[in-house]
């Protein structure tokens, strides 16, 4: 139940993330103006902050504790195992979860303390704004960079789908099978969404309709 | 036919066991998978060696008591039907079959193929009384029920207890079984009185006999031979919350 909390409230935000990113498109003015608001609205963004990163530690926490307990309720494993319906997603959510988590650690490093890239960190635009716009283009530019981004949202798509689709079952409002089945198709659509939704401004630098 | 088994052996709780390779020769097609092995039996027998033991009772599909797990899934390849009723047809003249115990820390092998599933039974147990009037027999009609929770509650109690979804569940979560005896009594108005105790009580010792935790991947339904769907666990779930 914590794990399907704390991964709802990780979901919305991931969905209001890509929806900030997605002003890049919007030109630098829109982006930099937005991400100057945010940095304006600091009894906003820091409760915020703070309880992001409680889900976060929170889901990441529970999940880790959960699957040890998991794989401590059997033992000896099946000389032949077989697999009827789990989906290949709901079989890898630990594997993906830390990948993404230590995307995140990345993904803030890069973009939030300017560690990993420091030559793009803290340009100024021609209005003296944090030029946010030309440290995204300068940086997905790097094919590595790029790469590992596009990678990312692959492995997020993955855990949305499974993890997603799972919240209203571990919260006991699927009961039907209609449902559950919706809930499915919501999931999966979520997670090919944000996977869109993020890459699209990967792919518009690295094709050069975005510099 | 003729088929190549591969069968778990293990001599007591304390040894390990491992696969051991026996022919099943002259099989036919009508047989049930538990014949098969009955026929596999009698020639260990005389040749001297000690027949597979497996669990069995009914064989009608309505005790729950055959427990194999063939060719990695729990009650064989066949959707919604138990061990005893898989019939040598659905497999192929020459194959090989391997067959395994269920497979939880909460089900510990006693021997062979049978495992101790007893936790099932503390976890009944541990739902406790259902408030009755005692005296004479009720009146059937009393009591009105709606169509619909009537038929949600039979399809809960279909659960014959069986464990198969513990065995297929990658977690060995025993979900499936809770929830299906949760929601049969949280659906009819005789349960309403320890309704939300109940679900507690059973959760908890659930918990206590070291079943793994549900990550939604179905696997239970799939298996289970009475077809029980996972909306039970949904229910189970919310019975959880509002208790
Ligand atoms: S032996 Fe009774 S259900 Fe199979």
């Amino acid at each position: 139940m914590v794990v399907a909390v704390t991964g709802l409230v990780l979901f919305i935000f991931v969905i209001f993330h890509m929806l900030g990113n997605l002003q890049i498109f919007l030109g630098a003015d829109a982006l930099n103006d937005y991400a100057r608001h945010l940095d304006e609205l600091p009894y906003l963004l820091w409760p915020a902050r703070a309880v992001l990163l409680a889900a976060l530690l929170l889901h990441v926490g529970f999940s880790l504790a959960l699957a040890n307990e998991n794989r401590r309720a059997r033992p000896v494993r099946y000389v032949h195992g077989d697999t009827v319906q789990a989906s290949r997603a709901s079989r890898t959510m630990v594997i993906t979860g830390l990948v993404i988590l230590f995307f995140i650690i990345y993904h803030l490093l890069h973009f939030t303390f300017g560690v990993t890239n420091p030559e793009f960190f803290h340009l100024t635009d021609a209005k003296g704004r944090e030029d946010i716009y030309s440290m995204v283009v300068l940086s997905f530019q790097n094919g590595w960079i790029a790469g590992t981004y596009i990678l990312a949202m692959f492995f997020l798509c993955l855990h949305l789908g499974h993890g997603v689709s799972s919240v209203p079952q571990s919260l006991g409002f699927s009961e039907s099978s209609g449902l559950r089945k919706n809930f499915g198709r919501f999931g999966n659509l979520a997670g090919v969404l944000v996977f869109i939704g993020n890459s699209s401004i990967v792919l518009a630098v690295l094709l050069g309709k975005l510099k | 036919m003729n088929f190549k088994l591969k069968v778990w052996r293990q001599k007591d709780a304390r040894n390990k066991g491992g696969l051991v390779e026996i022919e099943a020769k002259g099989v036919s097609a009508d047989m049930s998978f538990l014949e098969m092995l009955d026929g596999v039996n009698e020639e260990l027998i005389q040749k001297g060696s000690e027949p597979i033991a497996f669990d069995h009772d009914c064989r009608e599909g309505i005790c729950g008591t055959c427990s194999l797990v063939i060719n990695g899934i729990p009650h064989g390849p066949e959707r919604g039907t138990a061990a005893c009723q898989l019939h040598m047809r659905k497999f192929k003249d020459g194959d090989t079959i391997v067959i395994e115990p269920w497979r939880a820390r909460a089900f510990p092998v006693v021997k062979d193929l049978v495992v101790d599933r007893s936790a099932f039974d503390r976890i009944i147990q541990a739902g406790g009384f259902v408030s009755v009037n005692t005296g004479s027999a009720p009146e059937a009609n009393a009591i009105p029920i709606g169509k619909e929770s009537a038929e949600r509650a039979m399809d809960a109690a279909a659960c014959i207890g069986c464990g198969a979804c513990v065995a297929a569940c990658k977690n060995a979560s025993a979900m499936l079984f809770v929830a299906a005896k949760v929601s049969h009594l949280a659906e009819l108005p005789q349960g309403q009185v320890e309704r939300g105790a109940r679900v507690k009580k059973m959760v908890a010792q659930m918990d206590r006999e070291g079943f793994g935790n549900c990550t939604n991947q179905y696997e239970c339904e799939a298996v289970c031979p009475k077809e029980i769907s996972v909306g039970v666990i949904a229910k189970m779930n919310r019975e959880y919350r509002q208790s």
